[in-house]
């Protein structure tokens, strides 16, 4: 790896974003890598939008990424991909969960929108029905970050070895929900875009 | 969390900045902490609640910052070493006993632990810069950048204090607290030990005349640990040389610095300073005197911007000082105006820095950061703001209770010619477009106090919202006034049994469990009660709705305060 690797998380409060960072942090820094990630606690609970950020490389100094410097947006909601946009470059890989929670007193934008807004930054896209899939193969929905970064670092969307998120996962996910989050991680091995 | 007691010197782990500080305390040897829950300082309370007993040290939510701040000053008056942390406000909530403290000094160590919020991330109220408490206190402040830094500065900051009998505030703001990195570990040194007050006179009682001569005596420490400061390694210059262009900064903000120079491949001087009070001003002055233009990079107001300009009238009245001075602007915005070139509203993002490292040196970056923020600026992205928990925000559990008292009030209270004071806390969201109940909202303590002054001045009438640990924290005196200085607010009392927003944190009204040497709850009724209010009634506005809407409406009849407990337990609060 040439440069610094960049990661947005965005989602909504409980989607597991901190847990996905101390994962993808974990990871990194087992490969050697300098590791910084940036979160926000507070309104997190509330439904509210959770926007984090995780940087690895050989030199870094800053916790947040520049504008227009994300390398990949993992987004976990569709309108919360949206927001992901002020750090994308036509360099820029999307990763989204097709999955859509309404926002109180406002009308769902459709799939097709989003994506086109995407479209004007980045060609870069892959759409992947993380939820579902969690919720039909392993019956957690919560589990879709787990399974979207596993997928990514398969598919080598994410510089970093998938047995490293696997031992990262091992290390941060407390026993009792150990077995399910290495299920998503299988899961995971053998999907497609 | 088990990592964090680990006592493997030189072990590397990924640690937050808030964690690291609580590392930092138990490698320093902390015997007491005490903190009120606020974020972005949460974690260093909700840790220590954890592990203190493992740890063999002390930890108490205390009711508020003052309180949690004058124990920490008693443990240290005794000799054992303390730690009390807190957010930005909390510092406004203890300076009453902050300013007296500086003029007697400490003596075992005590370290103050304040976290800033640019851009109000996890904050009501105001944005707020303790950095000039610490000038107007005349007490030492250590910025660290990095979590390495929270806990290498706390170990510094009790050895500050013990040599100089004085407090150490250490400030982060909330990309230092809220920052993960690798942290190297070093040693905790357990000293489990009982501390003694030793009668001191001349010391700790702040009466006149001796309180002139503590001032003379807090002034001249100051010229001693300014001396320190010049000599300490804490304040840097990195790419020394001859270059005419300079940047002085700290905290995070040296880390924007740095990633901006990387980025546009640049080695201009950088003076990071880790102690922004006393100032090390003979260093400044030796690292601007040959420079022509210097760059000031610092969150929230130009304090260091405004300190340099003064020391560069006595050693380079023709430098260039660049920074947040001039028209106060917005992040976005600097790409329009050129009054100022960094924000002096909302927390600096690294490319603001970028940008104005590029203006100082002409070096263009590779990305045209205004054109694509032109681009951004047109895609309409749908808001999501923070509401009451339902089913659909949080599965498989129920609804806020809150709901049920907003429900309650939208639906038998004149709701449009009633005046809402709010405060702090999650009842603070019915402020949103969803609910839409709040015509004034401050901090902690005031939503009765203003309730009060408004129904003197005016008659109308008040629903005033208090959270339960608000009420422990500030909500009684506001209370008492209105009985004595006769005033008929209704006040609710949002009882969910736990202080719900920072991160569930227990309070007074609870208790405390067996496994914490078992207290019995101080009951928020019989205060009120005691406080001299007639009108009181504790109902479960989930369980009770009916009563709970004929009570609205009853007490808004009355002629004095009234006060509704509108007792049910969030939705994350365990069952015993």
């Amino acid at each position: 790896m040439k440069k610094d690797f960049n990661i947005i998380i965005l989602g909504t409060g409980g989607q597991g974003q901190i847990t996905l960072l101390q994962i993808l942090a974990e990871a990194a820094f087992n490969e050697g890598y300098e590791v910084k990630t940036a979160e926000l606690h507070g309104l997190s609970q509330r439904g509210g939008a959770v926007e984090a950020q995780i940087r690895f490389g050989k030199e870094l100094f800053s916790s947040l990424v520049f504008q227009g410097g994300a390398d990949l947006i993992l987004a976990l909601e569709m309108h919360e991909a949206l927001k992901a946009l002020y750090y994308v470059s036509e360099k820029t890989q999307f990763l989204i969960n097709k999955f859509f929670l309404p926002i109180p007193g406002q009308s769902q934008i459709p799939e097709k929108e989003i994506l086109t807004e995407i479209k004007k930054f980045t060609k870069k896209i892959e759409l992947v029905s993380a939820s579902e899939i969690c919720k039909r193969e392993i019956g957690k929905e919560i589990l879709a970050g787990i399974y979207l970064i596993s997928l990514a670092t398969f598919k080598k969307l994410i510089p970093l070895k998938p047995n490293s998120i696997l031992r990262a996962i091992k290390k941060i996910i407390p026993e009792k929900y150990r077995e399910l989050n290495i299920k998503a991680f299988e899961l995971a091995k053998f999907s497609q875009f | 969390m088990e990592e964090l007691l680990l006592n493997k010197p030189n072990k590397k782990i990924i640690l937050l900045g808030n964690e690291a500080i609580v590392r930092g305390a138990l490698e320093a040897g902390v015997n007491f902490v005490s903190t009120y829950p606020g974020t972005p300082a949460s974690e260093i309370g909700n840790v220590f609640y954890q592990i203190a007993k493992k740890a063999g040290v002390y930890f108490e939510f205390s009711t508020n910052e003052k309180v949690a701040m004058e124990a920490a000053a008693g443990a240290s008056f005794s000799g054992l070493r303390s730690l009390v942390a807190m957010k930005n406000f909390g510092v406004n909530v203890a300076s009453d006993f902050l300013l007296p403290l500086a003029y007697s000094g400490t003596k075992g160590g005590m370290v103050i632990f304040v976290a800033d919020d640019p851009s109000c991330w996890s904050s009501a109220q105001s944005e707020q810069n303790t950095r000039l408490y610490a000038n107007m206190a005349h007490i030492p402040l250590l910025e660290p950048s990095t979590p390495q830094e929270c806990k290498d500065f706390l170990k510094l900051a009790f050895e500050l204090s013990e040599k100089f009998e004085t407090p150490v505030i250490i400030r982060t703001t909330t990309r230092a607290s809220h920052q993960s990195g690798i942290v190297k570990l070093g040693e905790i040194k357990r000293k489990n030990k009982k501390g003694e007050f030793v009668k001191d006179f001349k010391k700790f009682v702040t009466m006149p005349p001796r309180v002139l001569e503590m001032k003379r005596e807090l002034l001249q420490k100051m010229e001693e640990i300014k001396k320190v400061a010049e000599k300490s390694d804490l304040n840097s210059v990195k790419n020394q040389g001859k270059a005419k262009i300079g940047i002085l900064t700290s905290g995070v903000s040296y880390l924007y610095v740095m990633e901006s120079l990387k980025e546009l491949n640049l080695k201009l001087p950088v003076l990071k300073l880790s102690f922004v009070y006393p100032l090390p001003e003979k260093k400044i002055k030796n690292f601007i005197r040959i420079l022509k233009k210097l760059l000031v990079v610092e969150e929230l107001e130009p304090y260091l911007e405004r300190e340099v300009k003064i020391l560069a009238k006595e050693v380079n009245p023709k430098l260039e000082v660049l920074g947040k001075e001039g028209q106060p602007i917005e992040g976005g915005r600097i790409w329009k105006e050129r009054k100022a070139i960094l924000p002096v509203i909302g927390e600096l993002k690294p490319e603001y820095v970028l940008l104005a490292v590029s203006r100082i040196s002409g070096k263009r970056p590779k990305v045209n950061l205004r054109v694509h923020l032109e681009k951004f600026g047109k895609v309409k992205i749908p808001p999501r703001l923070p509401i009451f928990c339902t089913p659909a925000t949080v599965p498989g559990r129920p609804p806020c209770p809150y709901w049920s008292v907003f429900s309650a009030i939208k639906k038998v209270v004149d709701f449009k010619n009633i005046i809402f004071g709010g405060e702090i806390g999650c009842y603070m969201m019915a402020g949103n477009p969803a609910v839409g109940l709040q015509d004034y909202l401050y901090c902690m303590g005031s939503s009765t106090g203003i309730a009060h002054g408004i129904s003197k001045a005016t008659g109308q009438r008040i629903i005033a919202f208090v959270g339960d640990s608000s009420f422990f924290h500030a909500g009684i005196p506001g209370l008492i006034n209105t009985v004595f200085n006769k005033s008929n607010p209704l006040i609710i009392i949002f009882d969910n049994q736990t202080t719900a927003m920072t991160g569930h944190q227990p309070h007074p009204g609870v208790g405390k469990r067996p496994e914490e040497d078992k207290v019995e709850p101080i009951k928020i009724e019989d205060i009120v009660r005691a406080c001299g209010v007639k009108n009181v009634k504790v109902i479960d506005q989930v369980t009770n709705l009916k009563e709970f809407e004929e009570t609205l409406k009853e007490f808004l009849e009355k002629k004095e305060t009234s006060v509704i407990v509108a007792r049910h337990p969030c939705i994350f609060v365990k069952k015993p």
